[in-house]
């Protein structure tokens, strides 16, 4: 009978516990909720970007693309090395510092470069992270979520492109308060934030800002259909892609 | 037994009262900081890790240090560390505390820390870290009380610890390996890309740690009654002399790699700390200083003459600190972080406020090794183990304290008959 007494206990404790666990992996079991796509949204196997460096190549260029990507994204313009950047303009030494020569074509050495988050095929920045806050999406998109992120600046540091900024402090000091863009969201301080490929606009048909205001400086499209438009430019030009000794694949190419 | 902190001298509660002032200042930044944001630290775009995080690797190595009297206890069963075990596991429980309160004050969104358990990423190595230091931290407040408490009512160890001491003395050099590939696994940061940095992060933690926890004790012994056995602080300088060779060694190592490889990426980092690029000379005299520090340090510590002469001895280890501190605590990872990924230079500082909040945790740091030392000493009185005699030796030294004069010679010869023994 003592014994009983002892095993009535063992089996209320496992319960106990199980009943802690179940939820949890009820919860993980793999059932995504119900998402109603919409119709006219954009689809791919794996996104990618081509920059024709000979169109769009000075900082009077660039600066419309980071102008129209900041409004979109209610990016706030700080004025301090404390600042956020998504799309930017850079020097060829500094897009490109393993790929230099001294006697390069002073008309290549002159250009400026768009800047961007390359979303890497096989991203450091994923794999560093302690909360799955920044994931890669099947269609190859690199995408954060604001509310899971911690602000360890993880990614910060194993990004080998410098594309990730900090809201050091509150984001919404920064941005014109009459003219943001209701369709997204602003953050708040003490997560890291970066380009996301437009993944909002991709949802419902358009394409990425930037590409938009481009005037076909900037191609999109599906790196993995052979008759897709980036498929059809990296076919026909050359193109480099930046720090290929990282390893990290990026989908942003650049014709020189 | 928490109780035995409660009664000490008035210096103890003067002490206690600074420590006290010190982190209620630090605390005020630290809200300040919460209100703000870490905007209020030298951090930037560029340079997205400072002081916190340096601070961090730094202390892990202190942490694991401790493990450098376990180890020769337990594994080699080396008997003049016996009473000195314990205030290496205190020490420990100290320093796991302020690296945990390093990374709690340097994420942006602290009230989330506990995403890093509630969506556990094995990917992650900052998820490997947090498991290792709590479970460090678990082992040596579990190894350290039950001894103590045991050693307190008279009675043997009990059998069941053992299997706990075993694994924390294999734990220790876990918590350091996996702080270095938080740092190593990076592809974009040439100075920490390296195979060699986690054999550099023990090599100085076996240093640095040893250096720092002989330095608490030796001040242990000015305000109490307590006595290091000879031959143990013998054995414990000797570690930290090799270590530091190992250490520099290992420094010299990647400065050959990158300098005859001639590979722009791996010489950057090291030719910023060093001599600097780009007109940027931030770090240029703190690291030569730590070179000259080193140097001096090792010059002390080599020669049999030098390392054991016990009032030389604090100067040597104290110079090994600062150098290792400078290299570990400060180089490391501003020269990681700069140059960029755009290979530019952006300068990073800590600012007055992000030194304070550190303060804070240095000094709330020190709050525990004192209280744990403190009952530890006490334990230690009653029980008249490691005590001081007149002469200035320890009880466990064997030493014959008859007449002063013979207490030289009569302290030699038990680091003989150990030798021997040995």
């Amino acid at each position: 009978m003592k014994n009983n007494r002892r095993n009535f206990i063992k089996f209320a404790g496992l319960a106990a516990a199980s009943l802690c666990i179940a939820p949890k992996a009820m919860a993980s079991s793999g059932h995504a909720a119900p998402v109603k796509k919409h119709a006219d949204g954009l689809n791919a196997k794996h996104w990618a970007m081509v920059v024709d460096t000979r169109k769009l190549n000075s900082e009077e260029a660039i600066a419309p693309l980071a102008a129209a990507c900041h409004a979109i994204h209610n990016v706030s313009e700080i004025d301090t090395k404390q600042n956020i950047k998504w799309l930017w303009a850079s020097p060829y030494e500094e897009c490109f510092p393993e790929q230099q020569n001294p006697y390069m074509d002073d008309s290549v050495k002159e250009r400026m470069f768009p800047m961007l988050c390359n979303h890497c095929e096989q991203p450091p920045c994923v794999r560093v992270c302690p909360t799955k806050a920044t994931y890669q999406r099947p269609d190859g998109i690199v995408a954060m979520d604001y509310h899971r992120c911690i602000g360890c600046r993880y990614c910060m540091a194993a990004c080998p492109y410098g594309s990730r900024s900090f809201n050091y402090s509150e984001p919404r000091k920064y941005l014109d308060l009459t003219k943001l863009n209701t369709e997204f969201p602003t953050r708040m301080r003490g997560v890291v934030e970066k380009c996301n490929f437009c993944v909002e606009r991709l949802s419902v048909g358009k394409l990425p800002a930037c590409v938009e205001a481009s005037n076909g400086a900037l191609t999109f499209g599906d790196l993995t259909d052979p008759e897709s438009d980036v498929r059809k430019v990296l076919r026909e030009n050359y193109t480099i892609r930046r720090k290929p000794s990282a390893g990290t694949e990026p989908s942003v190419y650049y014709i020189i | 037994m928490l109780e035995r902190a409660l009664k000490g001298s008035p210096r103890y509660y003067a002490w206690i009262g600074f420590l006290m002032l010190v982190i209620a200042a630090g605390a005020g930044a630290w809200i300040y900081q919460l209100m703000e944001g870490l905007t209020i630290t030298g951090m930037s775009r560029d340079v997205s890790w400072g002081f916190y995080i340096a601070q961090f690797t730094y202390l892990v190595g202190v942490a694991a240090s401790g493990v450098m009297i376990v180890l020769p206890y337990y594994f080699h069963h080396y008997k003049p560390n016996k009473h000195m075990v314990i205030f290496g596991e205190f020490m420990a429980i100290g320093a796991c505390v302020m690296c945990m309160l390093f990374i709690a004050v340097d994420v942006g969104q602290p009230q989330r820390m506990f995403n890093v358990m509630l969506h556990p990423t094995p990917n992650s190595i900052l998820f490997w870290d947090m498991t290792v230091l709590i479970g460090y931290l678990t082992l040596n407040l579990l190894c350290g009380w039950v001894c103590l408490e045991h050693d307190r009512m008279r009675l043997p160890h009990p059998k069941w610890i053992k299997p706990f001491i075993i694994i924390s003395i294999v734990w220790a050099f876990s918590i350091h390996t996996v702080t270095a590939f938080l740092y190593q696994g990076l592809p974009g940061r040439h100075y920490w890309l390296t195979a060699i940095l986690a054999a550099r992060f023990l090599a100085s933690a076996f240093c640095s740690g040893p250096a720092i926890l002989l330095l608490v004790l030796k001040v242990t012994e000015k305000v109490t009654s307590f006595q290091m056995p000879r031959n143990a602080v013998r054995t414990l300088t000797k570690i930290i002399a090799y270590a530091m060779v190992v250490n520099m060694f290992f420094l010299a190592l990647e400065i050959f790699t990158a300098f005859y490889s001639n590979i722009p990426g791996h010489k950057h980092s090291i030719v910023y700390l060093f001599a600097g690029v780009h007109g940027h000379h931030e770090l240029v005299p703190f690291m030569w200083t730590f070179v000259v520090m080193a140097v001096v340090s090792l010059t002390l510590l080599i020669p049999p003459r030098f390392r054991d002469n016990q009032k030389l001895l604090p100067w040597a280890l104290a110079i090994l600190v600062v150098a290792t501190w400078i290299d570990k605590g400060l180089g490391l990872l501003i020269g990681g972080m700069n140059p960029t990924p755009f290979e530019t230079i952006t300068p990073y500082w800590p600012t007055g406020l992000e030194l304070l909040i550190s303060a804070m945790v240095y000094a709330i740091g020190a709050l525990i090794v004192t209280v744990l030392f403190k009952i530890a000493t006490s334990v230690k009185q009653d029980l008249e183990q490691s005590q001081a005699l007149p002469c200035g030796c320890s009880t466990e030294d064997h030493c014959d304290c008859s007449s002063e004069e013979e207490a030289p010679a009569a302290d030699e010869a038990p680091a003989q008959e150990a030798e021997a023994a040995a």
